[in-house]
């Protein structure tokens, strides 16, 4: 029962109270590349999450079966994203023969996952917290969820931002770091949802 | 000729091509570690390091590496100089190390020293390769490091930890060591130098 309480608080924190995008500056990359529609942002933030809870699983096998058992974990990164590549690759071919409409959907949005150091972030961290392998399904659905989230947010706000009035100076890269300011804002709400 | 070659490397990465305000690479760190000047420092250095070897390395192996696995082959280059660099920081500067956190790994995934790699270095000679890849890593560490000062003297009154601004005369924005105030300041900063630049290129 305990543990269940743990779990979900793992889930909720990773979500919306430490959301990893506006909290932990993991993923800034297709945050702000991948923002401008939200029904893509949409797409790419079930690809992600997907990928995460994947590499959550993967990475703490590899941690805890294999480095720590032989004393290695001067390896973890070389290994982590040596996994993280191949692990994307193995999806994208898996998905193009199951199910080509969600390879239609995701198809592009696969290989730029490699590079979103959310993942590598995602393992890292949960190597660093020692979290148990359930646990660590958790945050990574968690964090693949919080990223979705800020993802589609932000999505909507930048298509009401096209009709927007907005300084020359500040178009493009300027405007959308500032309105992630204020969501990063706004999401400091819910720190007060679990008091560590 | 070839001398100004290599001084024209060297400075477009500072200014001109800069991997955070004009490129928008290297975001993640950029806006994670400036909570204050040190970390900003530390985290430019320690990437600094890791673009000029990895440049050296790729450059070496550009003509024996296959086509088909050359980015794999920089992915592990790049990672090994960041676990050099982590086991470096974690035995001489345990601070820092503590303070940077899992940030210190995640190099390997900033795509400024990726591109670096894969647009240059893979490319050209040794020396250029290296000359771009320190112009680069500086023009990222100064960025780092004012907008650490930026948040630092704004969020805690103090630079390079040492508190000029006593209690008394200011209060502390504590927003902006805080997540908010990194994207608020990094947004500004970058319009406040488009505005300038723009303004320049009216002008001319």
């Amino acid at each position: 029962m305990d543990s269940m309480i743990q779990i979900m608080l793992i889930f909720i924190s990773a979500a919306v109270v430490n959301n990893f995008v506006l909290a932990y500056f993991l993923g800034i990359c297709p945050f702000l590349g991948v923002s401008k529609k939200t029904d893509t942002a949409l797409n790419m933030g079930f690809a992600t999450t997907f990928v995460m809870v994947l590499t959550a699983a993967i990475s703490w096998l590899i941690n805890n079966l294999i480095l720590l058992k032989y004393n290695l974990p001067f390896l973890q990164n070389v290994t982590y994203i040596i996994t993280i590549a191949s692990l994307v690759q193995l999806v994208e071919l898996f998905v193009r023969k199951s199910s080509p409409s969600l390879y239609r959907s995701l198809g592009i949005f696969l290989p730029l996952i490699v590079t979103n150091c959310a993942i590598l972030g995602l393992a890292l961290f949960s190597a660093l917290r020692e979290y148990t392998f359930v646990q660590s399904l958790f945050f990574g659905l968690g964090a693949g969820v919080g990223f979705t989230l800020a993802l589609v947010i932000m999505a909507g706000i930048r298509e009401e931002l096209e009709f927007a009035d907005v300084p020359e100076s500040l178009k493009g890269a300027p405007i959308t770091l500032l309105v992630a300011g204020m969501l990063a804002l706004a999401f400091m709400g819910f720190a007060g949802l679990i008091s560590a | 000729m070839a001398k100004k070659t290599l001084t024209y490397e060297f400075v477009k990465g500072i200014w001109r091509e800069n991997a955070v305000i004009k490129m928008l690479l290297g975001m993640c760190p950029a806006l994670a570690v400036t909570n204050s000047a040190s970390n900003g420092l530390a985290m430019g250095l320690a990437s600094t390091f890791v673009v000029a070897a990895s440049g050296l390395m790729v450059s070496l192996i550009r003509r024996i590496v296959p086509g088909g696995v050359r980015i794999p082959t920089y992915i592990i280059i790049i990672a090994t100089f960041v676990t050099l660099a982590e086991l470096f920081l974690k035995a001489y500067l345990p601070d820092i190390s503590k303070s940077l956190g899992p940030y210190i790994p995640l190099i390997i995934v900033n795509c400024m020293i990726m591109g670096r790699a894969e647009f240059f270095a893979s490319k050209h000679p040794v020396t250029p390769a290296v000359v771009d890849a320190l112009g680069t890593g500086i023009g990222f560490t100064w960025v780092l490091v004012v907008l650490g000062a930026i948040r630092e003297v704004l969020g805690s009154g103090s630079i390079f930890g040492f508190a000029f601004l006593g209690e008394k005369i200011f209060t502390p924005w504590v927003v902006m060591v805080l997540p908010a105030g990194a994207f608020l300041s990094l947004g500004l900063m970058i319009g406040v130098i488009n505005y300038f630049t723009l303004r320049k290129r009216r002008a001319a």
